[in-house]
């Protein structure tokens, strides 16, 4: 069995009407139409043909197309063209009875397990998980050797075996809304379950359970015509299955016998999936279109787009640092728009960072910072890409840089920190290679020289136990540890430019504090140029000699650290500013912490 | 690793014996009506009865139950109603035949399956809609019919390979790959697209994960980060849907044994089911089901080497 599950579909987008916007695709009306005819031609098959479908007569068997009778006949001397309309009656009819079933079964149970869980969920879910653990055809043809050949029996059980399939998907999108805060206010104002359900919970399954339906009545005609093929079916009734297995007996006497069943089968069984696969795309485009129009720039005047506020240079700042390390100029970065237009999230950003410099750049989530980090490091997502301006790193331009050159740079030069420690370690892989693969291709070191340094870098930034860690897996440590982990990789082939992003968001307060204590440290050893990403300005008070302020992708106030503290002149950063200063302690100095007396150790 | 794999083990033979106990009741629950069916219509009520309690059916079912699983235990599942060959050398004799055709088509979906969907996942474009559509075609249509297909083009018309016949490996073992190409690739087509589709997600999924950017960040090219770092992640949920597609591979194999005459379980199924068997199809039903946990087991444990945080599970 295939899933084609939908991942996620909007609840809004099943309200408008779907079977119209279906008709506006070409698979989408091929397939509604075929099946429309089918169906039609199976209900009124006697006015289609005035044949019995069961009419057998000696001189007729295998004989060939006539007057009257455009296929010919089957080996029984029937009529083939009115076997296959009158078949449509019975393989579309067992399809749908094994549909009816399993979406009884599987909805009502999904809906009962996902919102009430307890028991009954435990239960269904292995009951779900046995059903699978047998092949449908076995169990099909267990029950055709106690109960005899009855197609409607077989569906009815085929039925019961499908269930898991609606089952697991109403489960899953139960589960999934019933903790959504309308469906608590429903609750709360007083709505008994069922209606909750009816209202708030069904809407939102109903678009991927007829997916799901379309996909299963294949499957049932499919399996229907299998069972039919092998001669274990009702060989009384006409179906396409009975036809086939007719047409394979003979088919070195009547090679054409097998086509006309395959043809309408195979076409049946195509239909019904690209129906399903045309509704899930309908659907998936039209639940992300109003978001992209949200995000389209909004025409007219943009009121960043003036100049940056730039204050002067602070000498006291200027003494400490070296040489530029990066030079940014009139950077600004696109994203290529499925309609072919190219979205801009950057504009204009020119900064520059010396050696020995730490440059903040701080703005809220979405202002464009994040964005402009990674496009130094070329590691833009899918679709991104330098529109304008100049990266320059150690006199170098990286902006059209290839990634042959870009690999050498990334890891040996311009090293990066991420935001979340835990996603940014591979599961899958130890902490210690994750750290030994790096070293061995950027540093050319030998696997034990590299596990050494990676061993002496993890106890450098502070983790007490080294080979502990370094043999733990990313899931055995705390999102502290990770960190520190993540920052000794980052300087582990010793970089000039170090690009934190976020480093200490995801963190507990306390290993805030620790984690920044252990950059500004490591950062005086190397004297490196760095750029930190955040959102916080006290972490821009404890750690930065310059600051950038960033909004909608655009710098609107740039200058030495002191200078924006004392006279920030742009409304922006002033609001910023006096948010902070509500908020209270949040740039009181931060007391320094040995890392190594209150860090959390590996868990066991 | 070593409490993980004894937990599958555990629930793998409560899944059996559960299911057992099931197929036994709803097979034998119809008691008096089997001997009639065996003898026919003309038996005296006599000798019915005779037969009734030949065959233990006078039992309570219960008891018959447990006198077939102590049986079993012991590698007798019974002997046949209507040959009076044991049930477990009907099933042992054919079993490495089916095998052969359902490990066949399940390595050839696992190959061919994480190529077109990795291609599909890192190229995107023109590339992925290809794929796409034709994993879309090749699910949709009938396994059976593709078979019917095959036999039809390759063997008969181009008449490259037998069309029907099943050579042993230790006869011949060039004959038996020409008498089991075909059924593995009419398996295996159905069987790829539903994978294909999978691995593609799984891929494309771990593509956007933040540990690619890291790791990228660290000075590792594409390739490495994605035949690496990438795969590996993509494995699991791959697995796991090759662990379902085998099961349908079992029951897609009665089928397209019975189109190719291949003398494997299908055809032992098709023959006890048409003659209610009973003995039998109750040894066939814990035969599959037995190679169904089998082959979980050995996906389970794959999956706990690759993702260290299954077998905490």
């Amino acid at each position: 069995m295939i899933d084609l599950t939908p991942a996620t579909i909007p609840p809004k987008a099943a309200r408008t009407s779907l079977i119209v916007r279906l008709l506006k695709t070409p698979i989408g009306l091929a397939s509604i139409v075929f099946l429309t005819l089918l169906v039609l031609s199976a209900i009124f098959a006697p006015l289609l043909t005035p044949i019995d479908p069961n009419q057998a007569s000696l001189q007729n068997i295998l004989g060939p197309p006539s007057e009257g009778h455009p296929l010919g006949f089957d080996s029984a001397g029937r009529d083939v063209f009115s076997r296959l309309l009158y078949a449509g009656r019975f393989s579309l009819a067992g399809g749908l009875l094994a549909l009816i079933i399993a979406a009884i079964i599987g909805v009502t149970g999904g809906l009962l397990a996902g919102y009430y869980r307890g028991w009954f969920d435990s239960v269904s879910s292995w009951f779900a998980g046995l059903l699978m653990a047998l092949p449908a055809m076995v169990v099909l043809l267990a029950a055709r050797a106690v109960l005899g050949p009855s197609m409607w029996l077989s569906m009815a059980i085929f039925g019961v075996i499908l269930s898991p399939a609606f089952f697991r998907l109403v489960y899953a999108s139960v589960t999934a809304v019933r903790d959504e805060l309308y469906v608590d206010a429903a609750r709360v104002s007083g709505l008994s379950d069922g209606s909750i359900i009816g209202r708030h919970i069904l809407t939102v399954v109903r678009a991927p359970v007829i997916i799901q339906s379309a996909m299963i009545l294949g499957i049932a005609i499919a399996i229907q015509a299998g069972l039919d093929f092998l001669g274990l079916g009702d060989m009384t009734i006409p179906t396409w299955g009975t036809m086939l297995n007719d047409g394979f007996v003979n088919i070195y006497k009547a090679p054409l016998l097998i086509l006309w069943p395959s043809l309408v089968l195979a076409l049946t069984c195509m239909a019904l999936t690209l129906l399903a696969s045309t509704m899930r795309d309908t659907l998936e485009r039209s639940g992300t279109k109003p978001k992209k129009l949200k995000q389209r720039p909004t025409a007219g005047i943009d009121p960043d787009k003036v100049p940056a506020v730039t204050h002067d240079e602070d000498h006291r700042t200027a003494a400490r640092t070296g040489e530029v390390l990066l030079d940014i100029s009139d950077l600004s970065i696109g994203y290529a728009q499925p309609d072919g237009s190219t979205k801009t999230v950057v504009h204009d950003v020119s900064l520059t960072v010396r050696r020995g410099e730490v440059h903040g750049l701080i703005g809220e989530s979405g202002s464009g910072k994040t964005q402009t980090a990674w496009s130094i490091m070329r590691l833009l997502p899918e679709g991104g890409h330098v529109t304008n301006g100049a990266i320059v790193f150690e006199g170098k331009g990286l902006a059209h840089a290839t990634e042959k050159e870009m690999t050498k740079i990334r890891g040996r030069k311009i090293a990066y920190i991420p935001q979340e420690p835990m996603s940014n370690l591979d599961a899958s892989f130890t902490i210690g290679s994750q750290m030994v693969e790096p070293m061995r291709v950027c540093l050319g070191l030998s696997k034990k020289a590299a596990t050494e340094r990676a061993l002496e870098l993890l106890s450098h930034v502070g983790i007490p136990n080294p080979k502990r860690t370094f043999a733990a897996y990313p899931h055995e440590v705390s999102g502290g540890m990770a960190q520190r982990v993540l920052i000794a990789g980052a300087i582990s082939c010793e970089p000039d430019l170090l690009i934190a992003d976020e480093p200490t968001t995801a963190l507990d307060v306390t290993v805030q504090a620790e984690i920044l204590e252990l950059l500004r440290r490591l950062q005086d050893e190397l004297n490196m140029g760095v750029i930190l990403v955040t959102h916080n300005f006290g972490v821009v008070a404890d750690l930065c000699d310059r600051v950038s302020v960033m909004r909608h992708g655009r710098i609107i106030e740039t200058g030495p650290v002191r200078a924006i503290f004392n006279s920030a002149r742009h409304p922006y950063t002033q609001s910023l500013l006096s948010a902070i200063l509500e908020e209270g302690n949040a740039r009181g100095e931060l007391a320094p912490v040995p890392p190594q007396t209150t860090t959390q150790g590996v868990q066991s | 690793m070593f409490g993980f794999i004894l937990r599958r083990l555990v629930s793998g033979v409560v899944l059996l014996l559960v299911i057992s106990v099931l197929a036994y009741t709803l097979l034998y629950v119809g008691g008096g009506n089997i001997a009639r069916r065996i003898l026919g219509q003309s038996a005296t009520e006599e000798t019915v009865a005779q037969k009734t309690a030949e065959l233990g059916l006078d039992q309570p079912i219960i008891v018959q139950y447990f006198d077939w699983l102590s049986r079993a235990l012991t590698g007798d599942l019974g002997t046949s109603w209507f040959t009076g060959q044991p049930v477990t050398e009907g099933i042992s004799s054919r079993l490495a035949v089916t095998l052969s055709i359902v490990i066949g088509a399940t390595i050839i979906t696992a190959i061919v399956s994480v190529i077109l969907g990795v291609w599909a996942a890192v190229h995107g474009g023109w590339v992925d809609k290809v794929v796409q559509g034709i994993s879309i075609l090749g699910f949709a249509i009938p396994g059976f019919l593709i078979a019917l297909g095959l036999v039809t083009f390759f063997a008969l018309n181009l008449k490259w390979f037998k069309p029907t016949g099943y050579v042993p490996f230790a006869v011949s073992p060039t004959e038996w790959l020409a008498s089991v190409t075909l059924p593995i690739i009419a398996l295996s087509i159905g069987c790829i697209a539903g994978v294909t589709q999978q691995v593609r997600g799984s891929v494309v999924d771990a593509l956007h994960r933040d540990y690619v950017r890291t790791l990228r960040s660290r000075g590792l090219s594409h390739n490495r980060v994605v035949y690496k770092h990438v795969l590996r992640n993509a494995g699991g949920p791959a697995l796991a849907i090759l662990a379902v597609q085998f099961v349908g591979l079992l029951g897609g194999a009665i089928i397209v044994e019975q189109i190719f005459a291949i003398p494997g379980l299908g055809q032992v199924a098709v023959i006890a089911t048409s003659q209610g068997d009973i003995p039998m199809v109750m040894g066939l039903v814990v035969a599959t089901a037995a190679i169904v946990v089998i082959v979980n087991l050995l996906i389970d444990l794959l999956q706990g080497w690759l993702n260290p945080k299954v077998r905490l599970a």
